[in-house]
């Protein structure tokens, strides 16, 4: 693919980011407070997109073909158990990540 | 001054743990599919987004328009405009340093500027700055290593992608652990997984937005009804 396009589509990533976390500052910098709808979004909204982000990450597995996303169930499965009895981030993600690399090798192969 | 800083660096020391080691994973994602380091350092400066950025590999490797990336950007960082909004009053006295705040508003950071309550007024506007800038450091840090670790050693780094799956899994579980309700989580997993039902995995994203928007609106009139009951 081009390098050209390459250079644009991280300029436009960086510029959507950009714009959007500058966009409160420009709205509401100075004065005025947002909406109650608006706030409501504020808290409640993040909570939903987390979740949507966990689905996003999913979105290429084949559950209905071998091995149907095992991998990825097993390896949530110990990132979420990790995560409950030790509550620390760090060994969550990597403890998670780990047995995904070894279960991909694993089991790829079928 | 000096206390100021030691109590920043104290407190993103467990975000630097993070941050380095998902960026050393992004590093060497990035590195896998063709992009070297300089693409890494110029991402994870002015991108400077850790979900986006592994986004940003998929729609580098499948060289997407830039129409399309400029809406899956949108959909996956929109929560960042709910985070600005209610820093508005925190970050109001903050002089020249406002824009990069803004600009370094992640999820970490937005974390821990929510929680400093006993730091005196004086002190803020150099904390916010410092906790910003670190974490930022702690981030360009890893994605560069990770890049460079990935060209240096020819090691079979299939996998790694699934740090960030990994990351919004615990993102998800403190999120559920604090929070009072759980219907905005949970609307966020349904509609998203049946949005990729119906839609399919390159178009979901956008649907799945207006969907928990309206979603959510109506899970506010229910509540306020239930209220004034």
């Amino acid at each position: 693919m081009g390098e050209v396009h390459a250079v644009l589509l991280v300029a436009v990533i960086a510029l959507v980011t950009a714009a959007i976390r500058f966009l409160p500052l420009f709205l509401f910098g100075r004065k005025g407070e947002p909406s109650p709808f608006i706030s409501y979004l504020g808290d409640t909204l993040p909570y939903a997109i987390i979740g949507m982000l966990v689905v996003y990450c999913l979105k290429d597995v084949s559950f209905l073909e071998c091995p149907y996303g095992l991998p990825e169930i097993v390896s949530i499965a110990l990132v979420a158990g990790l995560h409950l009895w030790k509550r620390n981030t760090l060994l969550s993600i990597l403890g998670g990540t780990a047995l995904y690399m070894v279960l991909i090798r694993q089991f790829g192969a079928f | 001054m000096k206390r100021i800083g030691l109590l920043a660096l104290k407190k993103t020391i467990p975000v630097m743990g993070t941050y380095v080691t998902l960026g050393i994973g992004f590093g060497m994602l990035l590195e896998k599919n063709g992009f070297g380091v300089w693409w890494a350092l110029a991402m994870s400066v002015f991108i400077y987004a850790g979900a986006m950025q592994y986004v940003a590999v998929g729609l580098l490797a499948s060289s997407v328009s830039l129409l399309s990336a400029a809406f899956t950007t949108f959909t996956v960082n929109v929560r960042h405009f709910f985070y600005g909004i209610s820093m508005i009053g925190r970050y109001r006295e903050t002089g020249k340093a406002k824009p990069y705040l803004f600009f370094a508003l992640t999820d970490e950071t937005y974390s821990l500027v929510c929680t400093d309550d006993e730091l005196q007024e004086a002190d803020r506007k150099r904390y916010y700055l410092l906790l910003s800038a670190l974490n930022q450091s702690y981030w360009v840090c890893g994605c560069v290593t990770g890049s460079l670790l990935s060209s240096a050693f020819a090691f079979d780094s299939a996998g790694i992608e699934f740090s960030m799956t990994a990351l919004f899994v615990t993102v998800f579980l403190e999120q559920w652990m604090g929070g009072k309700e759980h219907g905005p989580a949970l609307m966020g997993i349904g509609i998203s997984a049946l949005c990729l039902l119906l839609f399919g995995g390159e178009y979901f994203l956008i649907p799945t937005m207006l969907l928990t928007a309206a979603g959510l609106a109506l899970y506010r009139k229910r509540k306020q009804r239930g209220e004034a009951r």
